[in-house]
């Protein structure tokens, strides 16, 4: 297993590895490998598309995975999210978008606290109904407003700030460096001056700085994630979950911890919903947060395996980028996905990277299986 | 034993699902230090009476009071913090967590750790943690299941899943500790076990509330008895008391009341 590997090696081979890891992943769109590149559409806005997605997965992880809460709406955060950056920066005052970020991620929370007091209440499918509301409430309430753009959306979403240099189009193309990108002809690598990143410029030519913003976003929230779940927090939301009302009696009040996984939840959806807004195109609808986008969000937090952040991460940069990797199968592509999907859930019921507990529990009932078919000897196992 | 404080006294409380009384005007006290044994027939309202001293039920009428203050209207999760904890008659663990964690769960319960200490890792968070991990170790050593911490709680046997439940209710630094039949399920062997268990849990200082159906258990722990019938309490004493009651044995073995009288 790459795990074990992984973890008997020693820390600073851990540390290299990692960071050797995290910064191929950031160069990823430059580097452009082939097979992974899209060649139909740009694949840093391709990238940029993943990284919301993963973010969003592991926004829902705390609400599915660990809290146990089945969030059928969650696209109404991403909504809000973007929303919130769209009537700040452009629809109804011009804030600068970094400035503007953490007043979206507090108003998304506050939907959620706001969603989740009364719905928090009840229970299972209950839930699952009331959020599934939440999302499409979201959707026609902007579609009805005039105040938030109507049908036809907010437009002219400011990019976020520049950092370094600004451009002096049309020759100077601003920042504090260019970083060419590598284009494959077959298997032999070239610089690609022509379309070189510029160092930290966001325009509408180039998703890739958009990408690494985002992408810092997730390293950020991951480290969150790991402190959040490490702690009491953690174990009040895996208690509520496995056994809500044992949880109450042991002391844990269940329902301040619903209501926490799900603002938290809320927040992310929402940071991801902000970045999305700001984006490139810099222009929302409502037909941007459809129904559908939090089902994709849901199976992708079952696909990578409910409850292991990284297995939720995995998830959402599945659902986000094999549809477009595939575009050649054209209309095909989303059959091909849903196949996908059930084939993983029949063979894969847990998702592809189970929590670290699933795994060992199978790996208990694989024993006991053993133990009864005579295949190992019980002195082996004791209290069996 | 010597008069001591009462810790919890349950005071003329009535419950009425609908048309059916399940308790009707029961009083009784449970006094500090002792193990208290609550026996009765099925269906005589023992885990009924369980469930309106842990606030899952509220009383139709009368009080419970703890350490003389009124449970009623309170959140179960703040009874719990006050100071009553409880096992469950089906286990009911936290599955899919490790034996340790079912425990720190337990003694989280009186954590004041909130969300930033647990995100920037305060010192708080840093305090608690370790304060709750040398505890829950310790609790695992008392009831002796220490070994298997790593365990996931639905990998260990139905006898050590028991345990773990005590541990867990131990866990939350209860001043009453109830235990609904804990013995259900076992073997002679492991009843005597479990009765050294909860004779070391009262030597550890926990008052101990004891539901159960087996009267060689109930008569070897405890220090009193209370039984209940069809929702009364019919009798209440030394567990010696007990055996030659009669009202009692008429209740166990079914015989008319005149006769047994």
């Amino acid at each position: 297993m790459i795990a074990e590997r992984f973890s008997a090696l020693p820390k600073p081979a851990k540390v290299l590895l990692v960071l050797v890891l995290v910064l191929f992943i950031y160069a990823l769109p430059l580097l452009r490998p082939p097979l992974i590149t899209t060649d139909q559409i740009d694949f840093g806005g391709v990238m940029f598309t993943v990284a919301i997605f993963a973010l969003i997965a592991l926004g829902l992880n705390i609400v599915i995975g660990y809290a146990g809460l089945l969030d059928l709406g969650y696209v109404g955060f991403y909504a809000t999210g973007a929303y919130s950056i769209g009537v700040l920066t452009s629809q109804h005052g011009s804030w600068p978008f970094f400035l503007t970020l953490p007043v979206a991620v507090a108003v998304t929370m506050v939907a959620g606290v706001i969603l989740g007091a009364p719905t928090l209440r009840v229970r299972g499918d209950y839930l699952a109904i009331v959020t599934l509301g939440f999302g499409e409430i979201i959707r026609i309430t902007a579609k009805n407003v005039d105040w938030l753009g109507a049908a036809a959306g907010i437009k002219d979403i400011p990019h976020p700030n520049n950092i370094g240099p600004a451009p002096e189009l049309p020759f100077d193309k601003g920042g504090f460096f260019a970083i060419p990108r590598v284009e494959w002809n077959g298997l032999i690598p070239s610089l690609d001056h022509e379309h070189a990143t510029h160092v930290l410029i966001f325009g509408a030519t180039d998703a890739i700085p958009y990408y690494w913003v985002i992408l810092t976003a997730l390293i950020l929230v991951i480290f969150g994630d790991r402190l959040i779940k490490a702690s009491r927090i953690g174990r009040a939301w895996e208690a509520t979950r496995e056994d809500e009302d044992a949880a109450e009696l042991m002391g844990v009040p269940t329902f301040k911890y619903k209501l926490m996984a799900f603002a938290l939840g809320a927040a992310i959806g929402g940071l991801a919903g902000a970045f999305y807004a700001s984006g490139q195109g810099g222009y929302i609808n409502p037909d941007s947060f459809p129904l559908l986008y939090s089902m994709l969000f849901v199976a992708a937090v079952i696909v990578g395996g409910s409850g292991n952040r990284w297995g939720a991460i995995v998830g959402g940069v599945l659902v986000a980028y094999l549809p477009e990797r595939f575009r050649d199968f054209a209309d095909y592509r989303f059959l091909v996905f849903g196949l996908a999907l059930m084939i993983l859930a029949i063979w894969r019921p847990e998702g592809l990277l189970p929590p670290r507990r699933t795994k060992r529990a199978k790996a208990a009932a694989a024993e006991i299986e053993a133990l009864e078919e005579g295949e190992i000897e019980p002195e082996e196992v004791q209290h069996a | 034993m010597p008069e001591s404080r009462a810790v919890l006294e349950v005071d003329d409380v009535t419950i009425r699902f609908g048309g059916l009384t399940a308790l009707d005007s029961v009083s009784f006290e449970i006094r500090e230090g002792e193990i208290l044994g609550l026996i009765g027939p099925n269906g005589a309202g023992k885990t009924t009476c369980f469930n309106v001293m842990t606030g899952v039920y509220q009383a139709t009428s009368g009080q419970v009071r703890f350490d003389g203050r009124p449970l009623t209207k309170l959140k179960r999760h703040k009874i719990t913090q006050l100071g009553i904890a409880r096992t469950f008659q089906n286990i009911r663990l936290f599955k899919s967590m490790t034996v340790l964690e079912n425990v720190m769960v337990g003694t989280d319960a009186n954590s004041k750790v909130g969300f930033f200490d647990a995100l920037f890792r305060l010192p708080r968070h840093r305090r608690t943690e370790a304060e709750s991990l040398a505890r829950a170790k310790e609790i695992l050593e008392v009831v002796g299941i220490k070994a298997r911490y790593d365990e996931l709680a639905s990998n260990l046997s139905y006898g050590d899943q028991r345990r773990l439940e005590i541990a867990r209710a131990m866990a939350t630094g209860p001043k009453l500790l109830c235990l609904d039949e804990p013995a259900a399920g076992f073997n002679p062997a492991e009843k005597q076990k479990l009765m050294e268990l909860i004779r070391k849990v009262r030597d550890e200082g926990y008052t101990v509330l004891l539901i159960e159906h087996d009267m060689r258990l109930v008569m070897g722990v405890t220090d009193r008895i209370v039984v209940l019938e069809f929702g009364k309490k019919i009798a209440e004493g030394s567990p010696a008391e007990i055996r030659d009651n009669p009202a009692v044995i008429a209740a166990y073995l079914g015989v008319d009341e005149e006769d047994a009288s």
